[in-house]
C-alpha cells in the first residue's frame, strides 16, 4: 500500500536524490523547483516519520520486499528522526538562504561569473549531500552506511571547492583526502565485523553481543576513521580551512550537518551495537572531546577570519559530543538518560545555532566583500538582525537561556553531577565562558562605531531572514523541549540489546 | 474581600506588558518617537494595573501560579505570591516613574530605539526573576537580565562605558556560570528545583554531608552575590555608573541589584530553609558578609568627590541590610531586611534622579561642584535631603524603619553585635550625606562652575525630570509615615513573614 508510513523512508532519501538530478539540469528554473522538491520531501518525510515512530516504536523498512539478511532494510527509531530533523530544519533555512545567496543566476553575467558557477552546482551537490546524510541515519546495516557515507563524503568536499579559489581548492583536496582515508578506515571494520559476526545488519550485530579482540579492532578501525570526518581533536586541523573557504551556505551545511553525520554513526556503534564497548574507549573519547572544547576555544579566539573562527568554533563545540560517550556510562554500570538527552539536544541545538552563526556571518561577509572580523567594524547599525541572528546563535551556544544550549547544557551537566564527574562538570561550565569570550569579542567589533566600513553592498532580505528564522529556533528549543526529548525515549533508547 | 481577577496567566502577562513593547521598539525606526512612547507609557501603565490586580487578589488570599513544561521535570513557572509581589510591585511603579524621567532624559540624544527597547526588557527579566516559582526559571531571567542591562551600560559607546561593560559582563558571567553550575546540582541534590516556604532541603540529609551542602551553598551564593554587590565582588557596580542616570536609577538601584539581593532571600528561605542555613552556619556567613560589606561601602563612599560613585558605593552598603535582615531567624529581622528591598529601592532612586537633574540641569557631577545648588533647583535638592535623610535613618522617612526593625530583630536573635554595626553605618551614611546637604544649601553659589540648560516655564527643571524625582521622594516620606498600615511596604513584608511565605 502507498499510504504504509513506511514510504516515508523512501522518500527521505530517494525524494532529494531525484530533485538533485532535477537541479543537476542547470537552468535557474530547475534550480529552484529542485531545492523546493528536496525539501518538500525532506520535511515531509521527517514529520510522517515522527508521528509515526512516537506512535508506534521504531520502523523498518525493507526495500523492494527483501529483507534482511539479503536486502537492504531501512530502519527509523527517535534517533534517526531527530537527525532527520535537524538536517531538514537547517536544510530548509540553508536552501531559502542560497537562493539569494548566489545572486540571480538568470542572467548570463552572472551565471559565467565565479559565484554563478557556483550557484549551479551548490543545488545539485547539496541536494545529493541531503539524500546521503537522510539515508545514514535511516540505514540498518553498515554496508549501506559505507556507501552513503562515500557519497556524503565526495559531495561536501566538491562544496567546498564550489568557491573558485586556491585556498578553497587545496582545503577541499584535504577534506576529501581526509575522508577517503576515514571511509578506507570504516570499510576495513565493515569487513571485521563481517568476517566475525557473519552479518552487515546493525540490528543482528547488536544481538551476537560481539566480544573479542577482533569486533575490538573492528570498532577501533571505524572509530578513527569516523572520527576524522568529525574532526575530534586531534584530526581536526582539515575543518577549519574547509569550513571557512566554502561559500557561506555550504559552511553551514558543513559546519551544521555533515560532521554529524559520521557522529551519528560512531553513537550507532558504541551505543546501540557494542552496547557501551570498553570504559576506557569511552575515556579515551571523552578526554579528546574535552581538549577539543579548550583548544578549539582558545584557537577560535585568536582567529582574525570571521568564518575561521566559526570554524574552530565547531571543532569546540564538536568536543561536548565526545564527552558525552563517558556520561552515557557512568562508572558504577547503568545508563545516564540525561547524557543521552543532553548531548542528542546539544547535537540538534549546536545545527541550528552554528548554522545561525554561518549565514549571518556570511551576510556580512557579503555585504563588507571580506571576512575579516576588524571590516565587520560598526557592521550591527548596518544589518541589524543580522546581527542579531549571529548574537542569539551564539548565545545558544554558550548555553545563555533562554536557549536549547541552554536545555543541553543543563542535561549534560546534571549528568556530570549526579555520577561524581566533577571534571566534565567544570569543564562544561568552562566551555561555556569560552563560548562567550569568542561570541563577544565578534560582537564588540560589530557594534564598533569609530570607522565606517569603506564600501557596502546591499544584502538580499531573504538572506537576513533565513539566518533570523534559524536564530529564533534556537531560542524557542529552550522554551519547549518535552516533545522533542519524548521523540527520543520513543521505542525505547537501546532497542537492539 | 474576593479576587477581582483570579486568571492563572495573569504572572504570564506581568511579564508580557513589557517584554511585547521592548521587542516591538526594537524594529522601530529612531525617529518613530510618538509610536516608542505611546509603546512605553502603555506597557508601564499596564504593568501596574496589573500587578495592581495582582496584589488585591494576593491580599483576599489568592494565589496566581503560570506554567510551562519545558522538558520533563522542568518547568518555566511563574508564582504571583506575597514575596514576588514584594519585588515585583516596587519594579513595576518605580518602572513607570522611570520611563517618564527616561523619556525626558534622553531627548535628543542618539539611539534612543535600542535604549528604550532593551530598557524594556531589563524590566521584563526583572518581574520574570521576581515571580519565578523555581531556581530553573530563575536562572533564566536573572541571565536575562544580563544581557538586558549590558546595553544600557555601554549605551554612550564611549571607551570608558565600553570597559565598563567589558567589566560588567566579566563579573556578571562568571557568576551566572556558577549559579547554573550551582542549580544543577541542587537539583541533584534536592531532587527539585521548586522554591518552597521553609526550604526543600531536609536537615537530617545536610546534616549527614555538611561539607558538601555547604560548598553547594558557596557556589549558588557566588551566583547571586555578584549582582547583590558583596565585598568582594562589587567593583562592577561603581564602574557601571558611566551609565546614563535613568539607568543607573532603576538598573542599579531596583533592577539589577535587588536581582541579587533577592536571589540571595531565595537561597537562603526557599532552597536551604533559614533554619537549615542556620544549622549549616550558612545564615551566619552570610549575615558576617553582609555586616562587612555595610561598613566597607559606607568609608569607601566617603572618600568619593563624583556624586554617582558616591552613591554607587552607598547601594553597595546599603543593599547588605536585605541580606542580613534576611540571614536572621526572627521575623522583626526578615521583615526589616524584606522592607529594606523597597524602602532602599525608593530612597535610592531618588538620589540617582537627583543626580541626574543635576548632570542635565546644571552639567554638575561631582559633589565639589554642588555649592548653593539648592538655590537653583530647590526642589531636586529637598527631594534629595529627604531620601539622604531616610538613608541615614532619620525618622520620619522609610530607611528608619528598616533600621529599626533590624536592630530589634537582631536583638531578639541574640545578635547584638548587629547594633553597633547599624549604629556606624548610620554614622557614616550621615558623614557622607550631611556634607552634600550642607554644601548645596549653605555655600556660596558659585554658577561659573556650571553649564546651566536653562528653566522650563514652570518647574526648575524639565517637567518630566522634576516630577518623578518628587513622587519618589514622597513614597519614601510616606512609607516611612504610614509603615503601621497593612498597604504600606512594611504591612505587606510583616504580612509575608506571618503568613510564613518566606
Amino acid at each position: 500500500m502507498i499510504l504504509d508510513p513506511v514510504h516515508w523512508t523512501t522518500l527521505a532519501v530517494m525524494g532529494p536524490l531525484l530533485a538533485g538530478l532535477l537541479a543537476m539540469e542547470g537552468r535557474p528554473r530547475a534550480i529552484r523547483l529542485g531545492l523546493v522538491l528536496g525539501m518538500g520531501a525532506s520535511v515531509s518525510a521527517t514529520a510522517g516519520l515522527w508521528t509515526t515512530v512516537v506512535r508506534e516504536g521504531p520502523l523498518r523498512h525493507p526495500l523492494g520486499g527483501w529483507g534482511m539478511p539479503l536486502g537492504i532494510e531501512l530502519y527509523a527509531d527517535g534517533l534517526s528522526v531527530l537527525m532527520l530533523a535537524m538536517t531538514a530544519l537547517v536544510g530548509s533555512a540553508v536552501s531559502l538562504y542560497a537562493t539569494a545567496y548566489f545572486g540571480d543566476i538568470s542572467q548570463r553575467r552572472v551565471r559565467d561569473s565565479p559565484a554563478g558557477r557556483g550557484a549551479r552546482f551548490f543545488a545539485p551537490l547539496w541536494l545529493l549531500l541531503w539524500g546521503s546524510l537522510n539515508g545514514i541515519y535511516l540505514s540498518g546495516d553498515i554496508f549501506n552506511l559505507y556507501v552513503l557515507l562515500e557519497i556524503m563524503g565526495l559531495s561536501a568536499a566538491a562544496m567546498v571547492t564550489l568557491a573558485v579559489t586556491s585556498k578553497a581548492t587545496v582545503a577541499g583536496m584535504r577534506y576529501l583526502v581526509i575522508s577517503l582515508v576515514g571511509s578506507m578506515f570504516f570499510l576495513l571494520g565493515v569487513a571485521l565485523l563481517y568476517t566475525v559476526g557473519g552479518t552487515l545488519s546493525l540490528e543482528r550485530l547488536a544481538q551476537l553481543e560481539l566480544s573479542g579482540p577482533l569486533p575490538a579492532v573492528a570498532l577501533a578501525l571505524m572509530t578513527v576513521g569516523m572520527a576524522a570526518k568529525t574532526a575530534l581533536f586531534p584530526i581536526h586541523g582539515w575543518l577549519p580551512p574547509a569550513h571557512a573557504a566554502a561559500p557561506a551556505p555550504a559552511s553551514a551545511i558543513l559546519s551544521a550537518l555533515v560532521v554529524k553525520g559520521s557522529f551519528y554513526i560512531m553513537l550507532r556503534l558504541w551505543v546501540h551495537v557494542f552496547g557501551g564497548g570498553a570504559r576506557e574507549g569511552l575515556l579515551v573519547l571523552g578526554i579528546l572531546g574535552a581538549t577539543a572544547v579548550i583548544w578549539g576555544s582558545i584557537m577560535a579566539l585568536r582567529q582574525l577570519s570571521l568564518k575561521r573562527l566559526i570554524a574552530y568554533s565547531t571543532v569546540a563545540q564538536l568536543g561536548y559530543l565526545f564527552v558525552m560517550f563517558p556520561l552515557l556510562f557512568p562508572a558504577g554500570g547503568g545508563w545516564s538518560p540525561d547524557a543521552w538527552s543532553g548531548g542528542l539536544y546539544h547535537a540538534l541545538s549546536h545545527a541550528v545555532a552554528k548554522a545561525a552563526m554561518f549565514l549571518a556571518a556570511g551576510s556580512m561577509t557579503y555585504a563588507v566583500a571580506r571576512d575579516d572580523i576588524r571590516a565587520i567594524s560598526g557592521i550591527a547599525h548596518r544589518l541589524p538582525m543580522t546581527f542579531l541572528a549571529f548574537g542569539l546563535g551564539g548565545l545558544s551556544l554558550a548555553g545563555i537561556p533562554p536557549s536549547g544550549g541552554f536545555v543541553a547544557k543543563w542535561l549534560l551537566l546534571r549528568s556530570a553531577v549526579e555520577q561524581g564527574g566533577w571534571g566534565w562538570a567544570v569543564l562544561i561550565t568552562v566551555g561555556g565562558l569560552l563560548t562567550l569570550a569568542y561570541v563577544l569579542m565578534v560582537l564588540r567589533y560589530a557594534v564598533d562605531q569609530t570607522e565606517e566600513p569603506p564600501e557596502f553592498r546591499d544584502v538580499p532580505r531573504r538572506m537576513e531572514w533565513a539566518a533570523m528564522g534559524l536564530a529564533i529556533a534556537a531560542l524557542l528549543l529552550g522554551i519547549r523541549a518535552t516533545e522533542t526529548l519524548s521523540l527520543l525515549e520513543a521505542g525505547g533508547i537501546v532497542p537492539w540489546r | 474581600m474576593t479576587p477581582v481577577l483570579d486568571w492563572e496567566i495573569l504572572p504570564l502577562l506581568v511579564v508580557l506588558s513589557s517584554f511585547v513593547p521592548g521587542v516591538w521598539i526594537m524594529f522601530l525606526q529612531e525617529e518613530q518617537k510618538g509610536l516608542r512612547t505611546t509603546l512605553n507609557m502603555v506597557g508601564a501603565v499596564a504593568k501596574v494595573l496589573l500587578v495592581g490586580l495582582m496584589l488585591q487578589g494576593v491580599g483576599a488570599g489568592a494565589a496566581y501560579e503560570w506554567r510551562l513544561q519545558v522538558l520533563p521535570g522542568l518547568e518555566l513557572s511563574l508564582i504571583g505570591d506575597a514575596l514576588a509581589l514584594l519585588f515585583v510591585t516596587l519594579s513595576a511603579v518605580l518602572w513607570l516613574v522611570t520611563t517618564v524621567y527616561a523619556i525626558g532624559y534622553l531627548e535628543d540624544s542618539p539611539n534612543r530605539t535600542r535604549f528604550f527597547s532593551f530598557f524594556s526588557l531589563c524590566v521584563t527579566a526583572t518581574t520574570g526573576l521576581a515571580m519565578a516559582g523555581d531556581l530553573f526559571t530563575f536562572v533564566i531571567f536573572y541571565e536575562a537580565l544580563t544581557w538586558a542591562t549590558y546595553p544600557l551600560v555601554v549605551h554612550r559607546g564611549t571607551p570608558e562605558a565600553i570597559q565598563a561593560g567589558r567589566l560588567y559582563l566579566i563579573y556578571t558571567l562568571t557568576a551566572g556560570a556558577a549559579l547554573v553550575l550551582g542549580a544543577v546540582w541542587f537539583q541533584v541534590e534536592a531532587g527539585t528545583v521548586a522554591f518552597a516556604p521553609g526550604g526543600v532541603l531536609d536537615m537530617a540529609a545536610v546534616e549527614g554531608a555538611p561539607v558538601r551542602y555547604f560548598s553547594l551553598f558557596l557556589v549558588l551564593l557566588a551566583g547571586v552575590s555578584v549582582k547583590a554587590a558583596f565585598f568582594p565582588v562589587h567593583g562592577w557596580l561603581p564602574i557601571a555608573m558611566v551609565a546614563p542616570a535613568p539607568v543607573s536609577a532603576l538598573l542599579h538601584a531596583v533592577a539589577v541589584v535587588k536581582a541579587g539581593a533577592f536571589g540571595v532571600t531565595r537561597l537562603l528561605h526557599s532552597l536551604f530553609g533559614i533554619e537549615v542555613a542556620w544549622e549549616m552556619g550558612a545564615a551566619g556567613m552570610v549575615a558576617g558578609l553582609a555586616a562587612f560589606t555595610i561598613i566597607y561601602g559606607s568609608i569607601r563612599a566617603l572618600a568619593q568627590d563624583d556624586l554617582k560613585r558616591l552613591l554607587a558605593f552607598s547601594t553597595v552598603s546599603q543593599l547588605s541590610y536585605i541580606a542580613l535582615g534576611v540571614a536572621f531567624l526572627t521575623p522583626m529581622a526578615q521583615a526589616g531586611g524584606l522592607v529594606h528591598l523597597v524602602h532602599q529601592g525608593i530612597m535610592k532612586i531618588t538620589l540617582f534622579f537627583c543626580a541626574g537633574v543635576l548632570a542635565q540641569t546644571l552639567e554638575v557631577k561631582k559633589v565639589s561642584q554642588m555649592a548653593g545648588v539648592a538655590r537653583r533647583l530647590p526642589l531636586t535638592m529637598l527631594a534629595f535631603s529627604v531620601a539622604a535623610l531616610g538613608m541615614i535613618g532619620i525618622p520620619p522617612v522609610a530607611g528608619f524603619l528598616s533600621k529599626w526593625y533590624l536592630g530589634v530583630g537582631a536583638l531578639d536573635a541574640g545578635a547584638p553585635w548587629v547594633i553597633p554595626v547599624l549604629l556606624a553605618s548610620s554614622l557614616l551614611n550621615a558623614a557622607y550625606f550631611l556634607p552634600v546637604i550642607r554644601t548645596a544649601y549653605f555655600d556660596e553659589p558659585d554658577p561659573d562652575r556650571w553649564t546651566d540648560r536653562g528653566h522650563s516655564r514652570r518647574f526648575e527643571a524639565d517637567w518630566r525630570l522634576v516630577v518623578p524625582t518628587v513622587i519618589t521622594a514622597l513614597l519614601a516620606l510616606l512609607s516611612g509615615l504610614f509603615g503601621g498600615i497593612p498597604w504600606s511596604p512594611l504591612g505587606w513584608a510583616e504580612l509575608i513573614v506571618d503568613r510564613r511565605i518566606l
